[in-house]
């Protein structure tokens, strides 16, 4: 077990996480080709998630380091019965740090019991995606220079989104106020408002996009999925109700940007691409930065 | 003296006595307290008269003296038990049993995708305690919540 593993975006406290941020804005700035030089750096993706894979792969590769791993689970020892106690047992006598994918929740949180070599979570089935939220702040921190006091819309499917549950947790560190704006049926779920109340923090739950849209510093957009609907008409009514077009970021505010954790389906219109207030794909790049931020904290080499 | 009159229905020397169990929930605290696996006399007592509840559950083991996390286990399922401790027949101790603040693997998580109930790994949970809402179980692994309502002994 190893307590500078990366499991859960709670793990980290306020300090943790902006050291972590000037980490990966010094990456950014100053390649470090040798810092994983003699690294063997496993990763395990027990299910496919090629976006993340190749950040993670993309960030070892900056820093010098060697990889080891598995893509997919059906091409692994997994396919054959094997538990995910032995799987990491086994790797962690490998490499000197496993970063792990599974659909399995809590399959992080367990690996890290049985590992002799730290842990990244790479993402737990539903449950945490830490270094996701942690480019998410990487952003939010870069654009609008700093992370205090903002005012922050999560928009889509806030219920089972993971993302926007880890950046409430995040950002409640930051006197942030939330405008939460969601279907109905996808509302934010009551552990997280509690937790945004115990924090003693603003929030508006919302369903008209438009009206959040001039209030807010960032606009975090995510996918609304049709199988999260128990009745489909339910889905057809709302689909286009979150669908952010570049009209609609006329009246925001000029520091506004918007972002989204990718892929993106049709929430987030082309014609936004162009628009200077667009940070999708920008972000989607600060996580190789903070991903090396990572990667060099948990070995404890910055 | 009501404990008296119990006493007098099936003393026992030395050991320890759960009272004021609710009806209800006596065979699920039968099971968290794996009753059915000790070797020693065992009585439970069901539909007891009690002043409290009208009917309550009981439970008497000989020769055995828990330790207090074993015990507040049941204060999941019967916060209002009471613990008598008996040696030679006088009562040593009585205490309430009080809510843990975190349990092992006696529960499911309600979470079917949670790895505990895919592969052999054992479950364990903080106990949340909120004054405004009823306890509910915090799963270490997949962080989800088990409220009481849905919880489902081992
Ligand atoms: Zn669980």
């Amino acid at each position: 077990m190893n307590n500078r593993s990366l499991i859960s975006i709670t793990d980290y406290s306020k300090e943790e996480l902006l050291e972590l941020i000037k980490l990966a804005d010094y990456f950014e700035h100053n390649p470090e080709p040798e810092l994983l030089k003699n690294k063997i750096i496993a990763t395990l993706f027990f299910e496919p998630s090629t976006r993340t894979r190749l950040s993670f792969e993309t960030a070892i590769q900056r820093l010098g380091g060697r990889i080891i791993g598995f893509t997919d689970a059906s091409t692994s020892s997994v396919q054959k019965g094997e538990s995910l106690r032995d799987t990491i047992t086994n790797v962690s006598l490998y490499a000197d740090l496993i970063v792990m994918r599974s659909p399995l929740e809590g399959a992080a949180r367990f690996a890290n019991e049985v590992s002799h070599v730290p842990i990244i979570n790479a993402g737990d089935g539903a449950n945490q995606h830490p270094t996701q939220c942690m480019l998410d702040l990487f952003s939010i921190m870069k654009t609008q220079g700093t992370l205090e006091n903002l005012n922050i819309a999560l928009v889509g499917d806030l219920k089972y989104g993971r993302t926007t549950h880890s950046l409430v947790q995040a950002m409640s560190n930051f006197n942030a106020t939330f405008f939460l704006v969601s279907p109905n049926e996808l509302r934010l779920p009551s552990s997280l408002i509690q937790s945004i109340k115990d924090a003693h923090l603003n929030y508006y739950e919302m369903t008209s996009l438009e009206e959040a849209i001039p209030l807010v510093d960032v606009l975090y957009m995510t996918r609304i999925q049709r199988e999260r609907f128990a009745d489909p008409l339910e889905y057809e009514k709302v689909k286009n109700s979150y669908v952010l077009k570049n009209y609609m970021l006329d009246n925001s505010k000029d520091n506004l940007k918007v972002m989204h954790p990718l892929p993106r389906v049709n929430e987030i219109s082309i014609d936004v691409d162009d628009n200077l207030k667009a940070y999708y794909f920008q972000q989607a790049l600060n996580g190789v930065f903070m991903r090396e931020a990572i990667l060099a904290h948990v070995l404890d080499l910055k | 003296m009501e404990q008296r009159k119990q006493l007098i229905v099936s003393a026992i020397e030395n050991g320890t006595v759960i009272d004021h169990i609710p009806v209800d929930s006596l065979f699920t605290a039968v099971k968290i307290l794996d009753i059915e696996n000790l070797t020693e006399q065992v009585t439970i007592g069901f539909n007891f008269g009690s002043k409290k509840f009208g009917k309550k559950g009981i439970i008497k083991v000989a020769n055995k003296f828990f330790e207090d996390k074993e015990l507040d286990k049941i204060a999941l399922v019967a916060p209002s038990a009471t613990i008598i401790t008996i040696k030679d027949f006088q009562i040593i101790e009585k205490r309430t049993v009080g809510v843990p603040k975190t349990i092992g693997n006696i529960a499911k998580c309600i979470n079917p995708k949670c790895i505990t109930n895919i592969q052999e790994v054992a479950c364990k949970f903080t106990v949340i305690d909120n004054e405004d809402e009823p306890l509910k179980l915090k799963c270490h692994y997949c962080e989800k919540y088990t409220t009481l309502d849905h919880i489902e002994f081992k």
